[in-house]
């Protein structure tokens, strides 16, 4: 009891430095380490709350995903600092602190002022949990009960690699993203893009099964999935593919498509939109989460390559 | 056979933690790139899997020992990867942090 005590009081104080620290760096580059650590701490503390689901997703989007998106976006800024014109003046600054510290304080009143007995759908999840045939509650309610939400979700993903293709310039549309990277036979990284990624693969199927009837599922899986491919691709022993590639396409829209079509054999058979019959929720649910297991792996996958920079040859 | 295992138990992990430890001082305290690699490869390498057999009498069933072991080996090959990536960088430009 003692020590569990100490070790979360520690850890939260951790947190929160490490918070206070990735804000104050002023290297972008330190500032996306804190905000990696930043993260995997605050997976710890997900795991210590007993959400496992939430920690992996937190490990695997909240700090490998998002840092590697700002590790990317700070290499890029290094090339060309920006120019001292662009510099935010101090009444800027001082505006922009000051909306900060009014919105951390919103929050903090938000939910100091939250009823002792908040509202919950939990034991209405947890009584229905039968009717899935899945053990895990968390994907019960991802895939079955706010499968809405989880269907836009899914499109809100593809339409964010929409709009980094936007950003390329017209005579690369449909071409291959970011640099192509040089191969070092003998290297490091290569030994690493080699050895890891039939360990990953099989690590991100087994979070998929496993999503089932224990903490995990498709997000996680498609993450896992998409950074062995990225490692590949920085390795150098892979090229990206062509955006425009039919292929690649059909990767993309598979989640969102089976899903609909399931939804839409839903209210036909079930009675509403996104209902499954109840003898094959369970198979329905997997097949849904196998073709957004692809989609999800591919669109990161792309996202963290980036907009199309080079023609197919290039 | 409980006490055994007991003892292996604190022994490794602790022994472990004395070689984190060591690490991390290392890594404040060394006055280069390089040196810093390695003390915190070389130690947390060791630390580590201290802590993984430490752990093992306590793990339920094969499939978690296995597990742990794993953990052990990634860890292992990344830490061994990146610090030969920051390794060349530092060669490459120079050490100036």
């Amino acid at each position: 009891m003692m020590a569990s005590l100490v070790f979360d009081t520690g850890l939260v104080l951790l947190v929160m430095a490490v918070a206070g620290w990735a804000i104050l760096a002023r290297d972008p580059f330190a500032a996306v380490v804190g905000f990696v650590v930043y993260g995997l701490l605050l997976a710890l503390v997900w795991v210590r709350l007993a959400a496992v689901d939430v920690a992996l997703t937190e490990a695997a989007i909240g700090s490998g995903l998002t840092g590697t998106l700002l590790l990317g976006a700070a290499a890029r800024l290094r090339g060309d600092e920006a120019p001292a014109a662009e510099r935010p003046g101090p009444l800027l600054r001082f505006a922009a602190t000051l909306l900060s510290a009014c919105v951390a304080a919103g929050l903090a009143g938000a939910i100091l002022r939250l009823p002792e007995n908040a509202p919950t759908l939990a034991p209405a999840a947890a009584q229905n949990a039968a009717a899935t045939g899945l053990g895990n509650p968390v994907t019960n309610v991802l895939m079955a009960f706010r499968a809405m939400d989880t269907l836009l979700e899914k499109v809100v993903l593809l339409l964010a690699l929409v709009g980094v293709w936007s950003l390329a310039s017209d005579r690369f549309w449909g071409g291959r993203p970011g640099p192509r990277y040089p191969v070092e036979p003998h290297g490091a990284l290569s030994l690493l893009a080699r050895l890891l990624p039939p360990v990953g693969i099989v690590v991100g199927i087994h979070v998929l099964w496993a999503g089932a009837d224990r903490p995990g599922g498709a997000f996680q899986a498609g993450t896992i999935l998409a950074a062995m491919w990225v490692l590949v691709m920085i390795a150098g022993l892979s090229d990206a593919p062509q955006v425009g590639q039919r292929w690649l396409r059909l990767a993309l829209v598979a989640g969102p498509a089976v899903f609909l079509v399931v939804g839409l054999g839903g209210l036909v058979l079930g009675g509403a939109f996104l209902a499954y019959p109840m003898a094959y929720a369970k198979p329905l649910i997997l097949a849904v989460e196998f073709a957004m297991t692809l989609t999800i792996g591919a669109t990161l996958g792309l996202l963290l390559a980036g907009p199309p920079e080079r023609r197919s040859g290039a | 056979m409980r006490v055994a295992s007991d003892i292996l138990t604190v022994a490794a992990v602790g022994a472990g933690a004395f070689f984190l430890l060591a690490g991390t001082v290392g890594l404040l305290r060394f006055p280069d790139t390089l040196t810093r690699l390695h003390a915190l490869t070389k130690a947390d390498n060791l630390g580590l899997g201290l802590v993984v057999l430490g752990l093992l009498p306590y793990a339920q069933g094969p499939s978690v020992a296995l597990k742990l072991i794993a953990v052990w080996l990634l860890v292992m090959l990344s830490s061994a990867v990146v610090s030969q990536l920051i390794a060349e960088v530092v060669r490459r430009e120079g050490s100036q942090v």
